[in-house]
């Protein structure tokens, strides 16, 4: 009986797996508040009442100068969209932000209120990895959930694999690493060991606001304050942690594996 | 028993002032604390921090038969102390960690070595205990593991397949947590707390919330307290689903691994309901809540937990009706109940080796003094007991919610806090999905914190999971550490 339940009930569910990107992309939770938008010309004179309330300060206003917005520190908290007295910091609902510049992240200056979505693998390394990018994880200090939410995409409900992205147990079996927390300096050595043994060429990923600039722990002694100020990264995608949908998206946009 | 303690009882979310705490010369205030372990309390935590011209020792005492905690601490000394490791190894890291944070030497400590303090990129393991013979191999692991998973090494002394001893090393994850707390709360300690340990993110940041609330003398609004409840138990839903899964993949039972993967983040989608972050973040905070969870979300968010209730309890079924997994889990990696009381386990893992220990039940804070979960215990020990325990709360604590769902108390979710206490000490005890979450804050003369301490259950717990393996074969490793899945970085701190 055992097994005529269990293909009984597999058959009932039916195939679990999301129809995007062929499809519509899952919705986001309605006070998720996706990636932000800054329009600074919105800001009252002198007004800095985003700064202070900002937990890692990624919020800054140097005197006579556009308010200035680093999505890669942001933890998404939305505190200074709160703080704003004139909706010149607002929440657009995107869940897309994956990057492939660091500077692409920094909002505020004019034609810079939205940050630039990255741009596909060029054309050699899209040949290499475009249908089949093994990728090694390192959790450098991670908390556990930026690693929750990369593992997720694993499971039926997203099914990485149908992409051709895999998470391999080996740096020689891998094409390039994906990192998450601040990259402690406990884990340094181990990082860039992992990352020498990646064979060329390779690609370097960090998700979430500790693996792009150390997150509500930047500054501290114990640790590096993101990814690339020990390796070359190829993609950012902000966080804390990032959606799922939202690691999903940046993997296939470097892939260039979303329909136009 | 605690009515005769010389040490200061408070009850799980209080707080005293410094001065009322009792206070000894070291050597007899680690006979005292000694005395009360030995008639049965347990190390909630213990610590040292700065006193005067040198150092003291703060032992938080948990009596979980009579329902209270306690407190004791030493007059300020430099230098050493006698160990209490040596009949009381539940001490054991806690005293490394004095040692190394503080240079204060437990003497006697059969163990002394670095908990987290690195050295040219890497933690300052060490060296291993080794056994000898021409039979014996070494065999390490990490600190970067296989799969999508925090790092941690772990070196096995072998006969054969047989593991004979397992010495686990941490301090990877150390992102300095407790040295950026000293003169706190700043700016970003909030969202620190929120990440101690990202997947109990719930646990962590309702005892921060709740040590500036006693701190601030003010507790926060009922209905607060109600979505925190409502929130620690969606955690618990979500990583126990999770395990449970993991567990199935690690024995090659598919089909409740494939749909554990799936329910789990359906359990993540719920909190996302409320708070917009599948993790809780940004929900709890100092004074209440960040978020309402109005009657209209509740009845959705209820309607989906069914579903998801429901989907959990097949994915069970098939699990525990395959007498291949049963098969696989019972006898394996035992912890024998006088070891867990010995080495201070909590949590499921604690359960799972028959102890009633639960915060929830012992030290009930919160939304727990008015609603109650009963205790899932499960005797024998083992990877079963502890995917048994798992399996229980995942029923226990869906029926919580859908009854607590139904019947939320009225008013706002958030007040403002008055200003902290200055030279008090704050005590919260939180049963996370791992077990005892343990904040204490202890203030300085303008009302900071002089010295924050964090335990997270895991700390109480690797410990067990090296006694686990002993005598077990090498192989067995992967399904006894998911049934534990220990946070490195809640304990790497």
């Amino acid at each position: 009986m055992f097994i005529l339940d269990t293909i009984t009930h597999r058959l009932k569910r039916g195939c679990e797996t999301m129809a995007y990107p062929q499809g519509p992309a899952p919705v986001l939770p309605d006070r998720h508040g996706g990636a932000l938008k800054v329009d600074a010309s919105l800001c009252a004179d002198s007004c800095t009442a985003c700064v202070p309330v900002c937990p890692t300060e990624a919020v800054i206003r140097q005197a006579g100068k556009p308010v200035s917005l680093d999505l890669g520190r942001c933890i998404f908290c939305a505190a200074c969209v709160k703080a704003c007295p004139t909706k010149a910091i607002t929440q657009t609902g995107d869940h897309r932000m994956a990057v492939r510049r660091r500077e692409d992240l920094m909002l505020g200056a004019p034609g810079e209120e939205e940050l630039r979505l990255a741009k596909a693998l060029d054309a050699k390394l899209r040949k290499l990895f475009g249908r089949s990018l093994r990728l090694r994880q390192v959790s450098a200090g991670g908390c556990a959930a930026c690693e929750a939410d990369t593992n997720v995409l694993g499971t039926i409900g997203w099914d990485l694999g149908r992409f051709g992205i895999q998470f391999v147990a080996s740096p020689r079996h891998a094409d390039g690493l994906l990192i998450t927390g601040p990259v402690t300096k406990n884990m340094e050595l181990a990082l860039r060991k992992t990352y020498d043994a990646v064979p060329e060429p390779k690609i370097v990923i960090a998700v979430g606001a500790c693996a792009i600039a150390g997150g509500p722990f930047v500054g501290h002694a114990e640790v590096n304050n993101g990814a690339d100020s020990l390796l070359p990264v190829d993609l950012y995608i902000p966080g804390c942690p990032p959606h799922p949908l939202t690691i999903l998206e940046g993997l296939l946009r470097l892939l260039d594996r979303l329909d136009k | 028993m605690s009515a005769s303690t010389p040490f200061a009882l408070l009850p799980n979310a209080s707080s005293l002032p410094w001065a009322e705490i009792p206070c000894w010369a070291v050597d007899d205030f680690i006979a005292a604390t000694a005395e009360e372990l030995s008639r049965g309390a347990r190390l909630g935590s213990f610590f040292g921090m700065p006193e005067g011209r040198g150092m003291c020792l703060v032992a938080v005492l948990a009596f979980d038969a009579d329902n209270t905690l306690a407190v004791g601490r030493s007059h300020s000394f430099s230098g050493h102390f006698p160990s209490l490791t040596i009949h009381h190894p539940q001490a054991h890291l806690f005293e490394r960690e004095i040692w190394e944070q503080l240079a204060l030497t437990p003497v006697g400590h059969p163990w002394l070595k670095p908990v987290r303090k690195g050295r040219d990129g890497a933690p300052v393991n060490g060296e291993f205990f080794r056994v000898d013979g021409r039979e014996v191999h070494e065999v390490a692991v990490g600190p970067v593991h296989a799969g999508i998973i925090e790092p941690g090494h772990f070196r096995f002394q072998c006969a054969g397949e047989e593991v004979l001893h397992l010495e686990i090393a941490l301090g990877y994850q150390h992102r300095g947590m407790e040295e950026a707390l000293a003169g706190g709360p700043h700016r970003a300690t909030h969202s620190q707390m929120e990440t101690v340990s990202g997947d109990a993110t719930v646990a962590h940041a309702t005892a921060y919330a709740t040590v500036l609330e006693s701190l601030a003398g003010k507790e926060a609004p009922l209905r607060a307290q109600w979505l925190r409840g409502i929130a620690l138990e969606l955690e618990r839903l979500a990583n126990h689903t999770g395990d449970i899964g993991a567990l199935a993949g690690d024995v090659g039972f598919l089909p409740s691994n494939a749909a554990c993967g799936k329910i789990r983040g359906d359990f993540l989608n719920l909190t996302a309901t409320i708070c917009g972050n599948r993790f809780g973040r940004g929900l709890m905070i100092a004074g209440g809540c960040g978020h309402d969870l109005e009657s209209e979300r509740a009845t959705k968010l209820r309607d989906s937990l069914k579903i998801s209730m429901a989907d959990v309890e097949q994915a069970g079924a098939w699990f525990w009706d395959a007498a291949s997994v049963r098969a696989r889990f019972e006898g394996t990696g035992i912890v024998f109940p006088a070891q867990a009381v010995e080495i201070g386990m909590v949590g499921p893992a604690a359960r799972a080796c028959g102890l009633v220990r639960d915060v929830r039940y012992d030290h009930p804070a919160g939304w727990f003094r008015f609603a109650q979960l009963p205790v899932a215990v499960w005797p024998s020990g083992d990877v079963f007991a502890r995917a048994r325990v798992r399996s229980l709360e995942i029923q226990r604590s869906g029926d919580f919610l859908l009854e607590q769902l139904t019947t939320p108390p009225d008013g706002p979710v958030c007040e403002g806090l008055p200003g902290l206490a200055p030279e008090t000490l704050a005590v919260t005890l939180v049963e996370g999905w791992r077990g005892e979450v343990c904040h204490v804050a202890v203030t300085d003369d303008s009302g900071r914190f002089r010295r924050y301490k964090i335990t997270d259950p895991s700390f109480h717990n690797w410990t067990g999971l090296a006694l686990s393996l002993r005598g077990t074969a090498i192989s067995d490793f992967p399904i006894c550490n998911k049934s534990f899945n220990l946070s490195y970085c809640g304990s790497d701190l």
